[in-house]
């Protein structure tokens, strides 16, 4: 039995709730069905072999909808509502505005000439002070009731004590006008938050654009009948067709037809890739040709995409270790500027100026900015690691984000990472008049060795076709026999050594030789080949002074040849793939101190070697186990995105550092200034805004940034 | 005269501010049921919640406070970042396999709330 709840949509009393629950119950297999009206949700019980569509064409029958596994769109409601609470602050700062400067043009009679009475003054001044600022008033009430303290706080307390003042010279008590200043201070701070919040929108751009990249909608086959459903209603097992030019709506498999398709936006692999039937799909790509029929595997929060988004949000609530200073002092921050604000007015009354220890006093508060070393590392990492994901680079965490751009040291393991992993032909040598090529292919295509693999591929690229093999016989571990036109053949392993053999082992080539009759007729050579542009990506690792090693299990022989066409010079080979986690552990705390260590592997066989680097980076795979063990996961094969990965973790630390600099700076330098009186309070408020605005507009400039 | 009550006064208020603000005890609220309230309101009520290894908790966070440096809650160490619309109910579930404690904030880190786990 199968207990299950869905949301339905479109119902409008209570009696439609009693009409669905009729209707779904008649559906065969149903056990129970119960449609709470309130909640809109439909609560089922059912036996195993009901499907979710035969549910949903029930709901539907009754004139309503059934949602089955609603998945990404939570975030676009959070949108929604950031999106209300924006335009409430944008009134509120349009509003002040408009008094404020009324305000302003009415206290300075000698610059305007327009002399207003102190009443219409405070008529101006209070709406701004006591509705904007409410907000203001709240968080600070809220917090003291906590006994904590923030940033509302000491802009409460500044225009307060600069509106009462204002008050009580009214009344005669003291002299001086300081309505303006509160008003002004409240406008330009409300102004501030509003752009800051606007600015804010846009750290999670790289999500929403993933969010974007998902289909809405399926073609799947029903019944033998063709139909468009929203891509929320597709089940595992469902058929879906694709055509020219379409996105893929889910993960799944081909069974039938074929394509290239476009990965580029999910996996950062610039080349389209072909498939056939048994290939996998990822959802979100783009068919550029061909249609094929698919049977989806993954649908809702497994697929791949939604995996991808659900990291990058993971990363984004880690913290990078770099930002414990800030928090330190961030903590701290708001009562102590409190206390300089009570010192500062103190000793300026005992210098005889309370006057300048008022406005000391003010200054101060509204100078203090806790807000920019809050925001400076939390918006670069959201958009550092947005970033990564759009160029199919997943981070796990911050710290992971920071520790890459310290890296000293980077351990490749050889098969699949600096090399293709699928054995190629790389010499023939045959008489080319003769169809011993022929004949080898035919052999091979009967056996199921990877280097056969090999070999009967290279046949087929040069067209070659393939002959009728009798008494096909394997011999493990030496090689294949068979006849052709009444001849029998041996092709495998070759161990006459001559000059030339002896050159291609040496290049970490596998020697197979076509023999019949006692007689050598042919050699072939096959091996692992680099991937592209793997050499220049260990000569930039070189230039940026990363020591580069190679590590596998492969024998001495090979590992050295591979390692000299790439150019690492350090080499572990015949490493046993239990050992590589300790090996890696082991470079990273060498005698001379420690060196931050990268391991860059395939991610399932290497996952705890990925684990004991400082940093593991699993290359062209989206596999969970994967994700899990390292730091970094490359979802394309493309070794440059080793590259991109430093490369994003340098910028997006610059801009940190950048970050935390001014942020930091700015209070410690303006403070003393405030202090001492020489900033007018307008200008600190000024100057507070926009130092939050900075920090934020900083990292977003990371989205510009080339990686 | 006023100087040295104005000096007097100063003192008592920056000793009064210090004693206020970092003289505070957490409150704490262990819990034996599977959820627990928090509200956040100028921080977060309770803000150290002792639960035991090994069993699911869920917090429900319910944001009564205007302010914008509370919209967001994080719990660093399960990797979970929840944006709090004002006075509407938000669930988090953690389950810690290991005993410790494990600290929440806000989103700019600036207002704290701890986890410990008890064995």
């Amino acid at each position: 039995m199968i207990k299950k709840s869905f949301p339905v949509v479109g119902m409008h009393c209570a009696s439609c709730a009693k009409l669905i629950e009729r209707c779904v119950s008649k559906v065969p297999g149903v056990i129970s069905c119960s449609v709470n009206y309130a909640s809109e949700t439909a609560s089922i019980e059912t036996e195993e072999n009901v499907k979710e569509s035969d549910i949903q064409k029930a709901v539907e029958g009754a004139g309503y909808k059934a949602l089955f596994s609603q998945n990404g769109n939570s975030d676009l409601k959070l949108e929604d509502i950031k999106q209300i609470e924006l335009k409430s602050l944008k009134v509120k700062v349009i509003v002040s505005s408009i008094l404020s400067t009324l305000l302003v043009i009415g206290s300075f009679p000698e610059w305007f000439g327009i002399r207003v009475s102190d009443l219409v003054l405070l008529f101006l001044a209070t709406p701004v002070q006591f509705w904007a600022g409410r907000e203001f008033y709240l968080a600070t009430w809220s917090g003291l009731k906590n006994r904590t303290a923030s940033m509302d706080t000491l802009i409460s307390i500044g225009t307060t004590a600069a509106y009462g003042y204002s008050v009580f010279s009214m009344m005669g008590i003291v002299e001086g006008m300081y309505f303006d200043t509160a008003s002004v201070i409240i406008t330009l701070i409300l102004l501030g938050k509003y752009l800051e919040a606007k600015a804010k929108l846009h750290t999670s751009d790289a999500i929403k654009k993933l969010i974007g990249l998902q289909a809405k909608t399926a073609r799947v086959i029903r019944n033998n009948r063709e139909m468009d459903i929203p891509i929320e209603n597709v089940i595992v097992g469902d058929l879906i067709k694709v055509r020219p030019g379409e996105k893929i709506p889910v993960d799944g498999l081909i069974v039938g037809g074929q394509s290239s398709i476009d990965e580029s936006m999910v996996t950062g692999e610039s080349m389209p890739v072909d498939k056939i039937v048994g290939s996998n799909v990822i959802g979100a790509t783009l068919n550029k040709q061909g249609s094929f029929i698919y049977k989806a595997t993954k649908v809702g929060k497994e697929t791949m995409l939604s995996r991808i988004i659900e990291v990058v949000k993971e990363a984004q609530s880690t913290k990078a270790p770099i930002q414990r200073m800030a928090d330190l002092v961030s903590s701290y921050f708001v009562p102590i500027v409190l206390m300089i604000a009570v010192i500062t007015f103190t000793v300026w009354y005992l210098l005889g100026s309370p006057f300048m220890g008022f406005v000391s006093l003010v200054t101060v508060l509204i100078i203090a900015c806790p807000c920019a070393m809050g925001l400076a590392t939390p918006t670069a990492i959201m958009v550092g690691t947005g970033k990564g994901a759009q160029h199919g680079i997943l981070i796990k965490d911050a710290a992971s984000l920071e520790t890459l751009h310290k890296v000293k040291i980077m351990v490749f393991d050889k098969t699949g990472t600096l090399t293709t992993g699928r054995p190629t032909v790389t010499d023939v040598i045959l008489d080319s008049k003769s169809n011993y090529l022929q004949i080898i292919a035919s052999l091979e295509s009967n056996s199921e060795h990877p280097l056969a693999q090999a070999i009967v591929e290279y046949a087929k690229e040069k067209k070659i076709k393939l002959l009728k093999v009798g008494s096909f016989k394997a011999i493990s571990g030496q090689g294949v026999t068979g006849v052709i036109n009444g001849k029998e053949y041996f092709f495998g392993k070759f161990d006459q050594k001559t000059n030339e053999t002896k050159k291609l082992e040496n290049e970490g080539k596998t020697v197979m030789a076509l023999k019949s009759g006692g007689k050598v007729l042919g050699i072939i050579a096959v091996s692992d080949v680099l991937k592209e542009n793997a050499k220049e990506v260990i000569e930039s690792l070189s230039k940026k002074g990363i020591t580069t090693w190679m590590i596998t299990g492969d024998n001495q022989r090979t590992a050295m040849a591979i390692a000299r066409q790439v150019g690492i010079k350090n080499v572990m080979a015949e490493v046993m793939p239990e050992d590589k986690a300790n090996k890696v552990s082991a470079l990273s705390h060498m005698p001379h101190g420690k060196q931050h260590t990268a391991f860059i592997g395939d991610g399932v066989n290497d996952a705890p070697a990925l684990a004991s680097a400082d940093v593991g980076i699993a290359m062209g795979t989206g596999s969970d186990v994967a994700i899990e063990s390292s730091g970094v996961t490359l979802l394309n094969k493309d070794i440059r995105s080793v590259l991109t990965a430093i490369n994003l973790s340098r910028i997006t630390m610059r801009v940190i550092k950048q970050n935390l600099f001014w942020a930091f700076g700015y209070n410690v330098v303006l403070i003393p200034v405030a202090t001492l009186g020489l900033l007018n309070p307008m200008l600190a408020a000024f100057a507070m805004a926009a130092s939050s605005i900075s920090v934020v507009l900083n990292s977003l400039r990371l989205n510009k940034a080339r990686v | 005269m006023d100087k040295i009550l104005t000096a007097i006064g100063g003192t008592g208020l920056v000793i009064f501010i210090y004693w206020f603000f970092f003289g505070k005890k957490d409150e704490s609220v262990g819990v034996t049921y599977s959820q627990v309230k928090i509200e956040v309101s100028g921080g977060y009520k309770p803000s150290v919640v002792k639960i035991k290894k090994g069993e699911p908790v869920k917090f429900i966070f319910t944001r009564t406070d205007e302010s914008s440096c509370l919209e967001e809650v994080i719990f660093p160490d399960f990797k979970i970042k929840k944006y709090l619309p004002l006075n509407e109910k938000v669930e988090i579930e953690i389950s810690p396999s290991k005993a410790g404690e494990y600290e929440f904030h806000c989103g700019m880190n600036m207002f704290h709330g701890k986890v410990i786990v008890e064995k």
